[in-house]
């Protein structure tokens, strides 16, 4: 249905106008205004002293509004293709383009979708739920309403569980829960391209009619690193189900947040809402800069407005993009032209319908993938390694994958293997702000170091050592580094008793001290024949012979 | 020839008394010396004649695709046609040309039909007059009756054939004004709150609005959602039958259809009006009723008393709400389909380029009309939040009484209703404009909007004239789905009154091909 012909002289007919933007294009720092709000207000600002300590904390309240684009291969009420990064305007049906008479038909990939991530997310599945419109007049939206489920979602009340690293050194889990109000199936709308140099806004509709899954988390989040861990619980959620493929930097998955700050206590505050965040990370700077900038409005007597608020990555704040007061009217109405949504299950399933025009929840409840949380205790329970490396192994794409490439290629002990993969391999990453597939050291290579480990035909500090080399990615093997920068243990006993011999005779005070009954010297003596030898010691060997000469 | 019924001229190609081509020529001529009537708004001669070959082709081969295959068709300007301009008479939408065919419409085709061209109507169907069109007002072709003539010269009424035309009702005006014309056998309409039965009665020719969900809306340019259908405009009850069953069946296009297939029938012969139980509702003698419309009401109930039908008086308390609740719903709907006449990126766009919201209203002020824009206005209002409830959401509430009242008689051994279809006749252009648009709606859909309200299929039929020569007509609703049952009464009536044929009072200067035939080919 996709009309090429049409969208090229739909965009040769585009106008020439630029749209209201300039608000949004505020250049004034919104910390400079806040400074100079600190010094207006400085005298009334002082806080009350007789209450207790930590009472007059203000502390976040954080609600999320996430948009999931529905993985499905047309869009939700039309036949036009869904693709990423296609040739403008070149997947749009006549129904996209809002040609006067066409109709939606629902998509049932799409509510199977909804189901499926309202069952995975612990919702009541509304047997029947409602189609509106909601109106607004914008260029990328053609027919000047979106259909939306204002009044009846087709899921409601979820519970939204996720763990979050905590502890100082982070290896701590702690678990939270999200409450989710609902999810709603809508239209995702077109894009604008400003050309600010020509005057002209040009739009693609490529994007206009895409299925959206709106999901309405209510504010059981208390600052940036609680959203960025639930919202990434919710996509690891969502991949596994194969309903969105939730990728932030596509906007797959578009993150608002309301965020507001009270006291324990006391009702909650006029909360902002935040937009333009594309990732996580932002995600968690942009609510922890929002709670930090409304709790010194408070504090220096000001008011929080309720508005919108963009977020602008590269500053790292957040500045007003539009005002809620004077709120915009969407003259919501129930759309005429779509019957209410009837979900069935096994026991209401009529007897003469076609099964490929009915949805039983039931049917999409047995299909129900493992969820990452189950797949995280399988990997606990499978390898025998630490919770918090199974939350590590999941959360980072494909890492869970790299480390079972490994054991299956080794006969290291997993739980040997787990810290080669999380200490080193993704420490090397991070450094790098590499993903996984990005990772210069494959996992059959890292299997290969680490086999040559397991065979005693290496030290660990060797390994370490060819690590490095493998990182250095120069096409070369384990075994190759071993053997050219000769990284192997030393086998002839000999040649590792002549060593220990030099060391004793170099550390008389040590050895004295080891004479006298002080065993702990003996490793200083250990890690001296490892320093002479590179690490190419066997530190058992070297032990059972140092003990020898020493007794 | 073009005086035939669908099924006459169906059977005469079919058994080559003549040609696809001829007929279609005929048409073609027809509308040119009927031009004056303004029933169209765009014909298509050329692709008409292309079409006409086409099916004299097959015929020839004896290979004919159905029923209507050459058949010469007429189609109201709010159905989308691919490649074929479609205005809805507004400027709004002038030059639109759409690149898809609305399913009805690609039906027709499908089975051969050769659509003449696009009728004229009230812009976006917004009317009963069919005089709001920035083509002009649809004149009435029983104008140029003898029939009217003659009569109006008795009472002295008469003056100026340019000043004292009727009007067509409408919306739907220039395809009931097509068919009573005799320049096509079929057209479509589509009918909202009356706007194919109206004008079918003030034109004298039958008006079908079928059961909503029966016929797919898709690519007709919505009036009201969940009340327009497609409506079907025709010279005798039998044609409507004919039509009607090439038009229904379910379309994955329209989600609010029914899933059932539909059996295309042929009506009977002779129907025993004996085990027929027909309700008058009281509530229908309303304010404005002509008397010689209730006398014509009474004597069809009358003929159907003596033929054994049992006559019974019921109540639909609810109708009387039925206009301002229609008003509420049908404004609000309004007000959300028009949002997508933005003039970013179709029909008609105005200079102002200083900003989009400039361009959006400036072009939106320039391409409809006050109608139009009264009642986004309107429909704008009742959507308000602080509204909607007082509104709406009422509206909706007194719409299902409306439409329980219908359940209820039909539920207490009623199989059908009898009403007149308009309070009297066609009324003078001069007179009609002199009320606004929404004044005459509320007149005007009196009789035909709660069907609409309750999604019921409903026909009107001419029963008669007046006595000033203009038609008048009588209006059968019936069951949901049940067109069968109500076409076959229609049809059983239509045979009793024996509606006389529009006689031309000669079109100036020039020998009208209908003059030829003085019968209608459905009486007997």
């Amino acid at each position: 249905m996709a009309c090429s012909g049409f969208s090229e002289r739909y965009l040769k007919r585009l106008p020439l106008f630029t749209m209201g933007r300039s608000r949004c294009r505020v250049s004034v720092p919104a910390l400079s205004l806040l400074r100079r709000g600190v010094q207006q207000h400085a005298a009334i600002a002082s806080p009350p002293q007789s209450q207790p300590k930590g009472a007059d904390q203000w502390v976040g309240v954080v609600g999320l509004e996430i948009h999931a684009q529905i993985y499905s291969s047309s869009k939700l009420f039309s036949g036009a293709r869904v693709q990423f990064a296609a040739p403008p305007n070149s997947l749009v049906s006549f129904f996209d383009a809002s040609l006067p008479g066409t109709l939606p038909v629902l998509n049932r990939r799409c509510v199977e979708a909804a189901v499926m991530t309202g069952l995975a997310l612990n919702c009541n599945i509304n047997r029947k739920s409602l189609f509106d419109r909601k109106h607004y007049f914008y260029a990328d939206l053609p027919a000047g309403y979106q259909i939306t489920q204002q009044r009846l979602p087709i899921a409601v009340n979820g519970i939204l569980t996720y763990q979050l690293q905590v502890g100082k050194k982070g290896d701590q889990l702690a678990t939270r829960t999200a409450r989710i109000k609902q999810i709603q199936l809508e239209q995702d709308s077109g894009k604008s391209l400003h050309d600010d140099n020509r005057n002209q806004t040009l739009i693609d509709l490529n994007r206009a009619g895409i299925g959206l899954m709106e999901l309405v988390m209510e504010p059981d989040m208390c600052c940036g690193e609680e959203a960025a861990a639930a919202v990434r619980e919710l996509q690891l959620i969502l991949q596994a189900l194969g309903t969105s493929q939730a990728n932030m930097s596509e906007g797959q998955l578009r993150v608002d947040a309301n965020v507001s700050v009270h006291r324990p206590g006391e009702p909650y505050g006029v909360r902002a809402e935040v937009k333009n965040i594309n990732s996580a990370r932002f995600l968690a700077k942009a609510i922890d800069y929002e709670i930090k900038r409304q709790t010194e409005v408070l504090e220096n007597g000001g008011k929080v407005l309720n508005e919108t608020r963009a977020f602008d990555f590269k500053l790292g704040y957040t500045t007003s993009m539009r005002d809620k007061e004077g709120k915009q009217d969407y003259r919501f109405m129930p759309e005429p032209n779509l019957p209410p949504l009837i979900l069935f299950d096994a026991k209401s399933l009529p007897a003469h319908v076609n099964p490929q025009q009915v949805v039983n929840i039931d049917l999409i409840r047995e299909r129900l993938p493992e969820l990452p949380s189950i797949s995280r205790k399988r990997l606990v329970e499978q390898y025998r390694i630490l919770p918090e490396h199974g939350f590590t192994l999941l959360n980072e794409d494909g890492l869970k994958d790299f480390f079972q490439n490994v054991v299956k290629m080794t006969q290291t002990d997993p739980r040997k293997v787990i810290g080669w993969v999380i200490n080193d391999l993704l420490g090397h990453l991070k450094q790098g702000n590499l993903a996984v597939h990005q990772s210069r050291i494959s996992p059959s290579s890292l299997a290969e170091l680490l086999n040559l480990l397991e065979k005693g035909i290496i030290s660990s500090s060797a390994a370490k050592q060819v690590f490095e080399e493998l990182w250095k990615d120069e096409g070369k093997s384990a075994t190759q580094i071993v053997e050219e920068k000769n990284f192997g243990l030393i086998q002839d006993r000999k040649q590792v008793e002549q060593i220990c011999q030099n060391v004793i005779d170099q550390h008389q005070k040590e050895v004295e001290g080891i004479k006298k009954g002080n065993k702990k010297i003996l490793n200083k003596l250990i890690g001296q024949v490892q320093r002479e030898t590179k690490g190419r010691t066997d530190p058992v060997m070297v032990k059972t012979i140092l003990e020898e000469k020493l007794s | 020839m073009l005086g035939l019924t669908l099924r006459e001229a169906s059977a005469a190609l079919r058994e080559g008394k003549v040609s696809a081509t001829e007929l279609c020529q005929r048409c073609l001529a027809s509308i040119k010396e009927t031009s004056s009537v303004n029933a169209y708004i765009t014909v298509r001669d050329a692709g008409a004649l292309q079409q006409a070959e086409a099916a004299d082709k097959r015929h020839r081969r004896g290979q004919a695709l159905g029923p209507l295959d050459g058949i010469p068709v007429a189609v109201k300007d709010n159905f989308s046609t691919a490649g074929v301009e479609t205005t809805c008479a507004s400027k709004m939408l002038k030059g639109y040309i759409p690149p898809y065919n609305a399913t009805v419409v690609q039906k027709l085709l499908d089975q051969g039909a050769v659509l003449l061209g696009k009728t004229n109507l009230d812009e976006f169907a917004m009317g009963c007059g069919s005089t709001d069109s920035i083509f002009g007002p649809v004149r009435n072709p029983w104008s140029y009756s003898q029939q009217y003539r003659e009569k109006s010269a008795q009472t002295g009424q008469i003056s100026d054939e340019d000043a004292d035309w009727v009007i067509t009702g409408g919306s739907s005006g220039g395809s009931a004004a097509a068919v009573s014309a005799f320049t096509c056998f079929a057209a479509l309409g589509s009918d909202t709150g009356g706007s194919t039965r109206n004008p079918a009665a003030h034109c004298g020719v039958v008006g079908l609005k079928p059961t909503y969900g029966l016929l797919s809306r898709h690519g007709l340019i919505p009036l009201v959602n969940s009340m327009d259908v497609p409506g079907i405009l025709t010279r005798c009850v039998d044609d409507a039958a004919v039509v009607l069953g090439v038009l229904a069946g379910h379309d994955p296009k329209d989600s609010t259809m029914v899933q059932e297939p539909f059996q295309p029938f042929t009506l009977p012969s002779n129907l025993d009006v004996s085990k027929l139980c027909v309700g008058i509702p009281k509530e229908y003698h309303a304010p404005g009723l002509s008397r010689e419309t209730v006398a014509l009401w009474t004597k069809a109930a009358d003929l159907l008393e003596n033929a054994g039908a049992k006559i019974v008086e019921v109540s639909l308390p609810h109708t009387r709400y039925s206009i301002v609740c229609y008003h509420v719903l049908c404004a609000t709907e309004v007000a959300s389909n028009m949002a997508r006449f933005d003039g970013l990126q179709y029909g008609h766009r105005c200079d102002v380029d200083n900003s989009t919201e400039a361009m959006y209203a400036a072009t939106r002020r320039e391409g409809f009309n006050d109608v139009v824009r009264g009642r986004i206005l309107s429909g704008t209002f009742f959507l308000l939040k602080e509204n909607y409830k007082h509104y709406f959401l009422k509206a909706q509430k007194v719409r299902r009484l409306i439409a329980e009242d219908f359940v209820k008689v039909f539920h207490s051994g009623v199989d059908i209703l009898l009403t007149p279809t308009t309070l009297g006749d066609a009324t003078q252009f001069k007179e009609f404009i002199k009320e606004d648009n929404r004044t005459r709606s509320a007149q005007e859909d009196i009789f035909t909007q709660s069907a609409n309200m309750a999604g019921l299929p409903a026909v009107t039929l001419p029963a008669a004239l007046s006595a000033r020569g203009l038609p008048l007509g009588l209006q059968f609703i019936a069951r949901a789905f049940c067109e069968h049952q109500l076409l076959t009464v229609a049809r059983w009536l239509e045979k009793q009154v024996d509606f006389p044929v529009l006689r031309w009072q000669a079109v100036p200067d020039r020998e009208h091909p209908v003059l030829q035939h003085n019968k209608l080919a459905s009486l007997p």
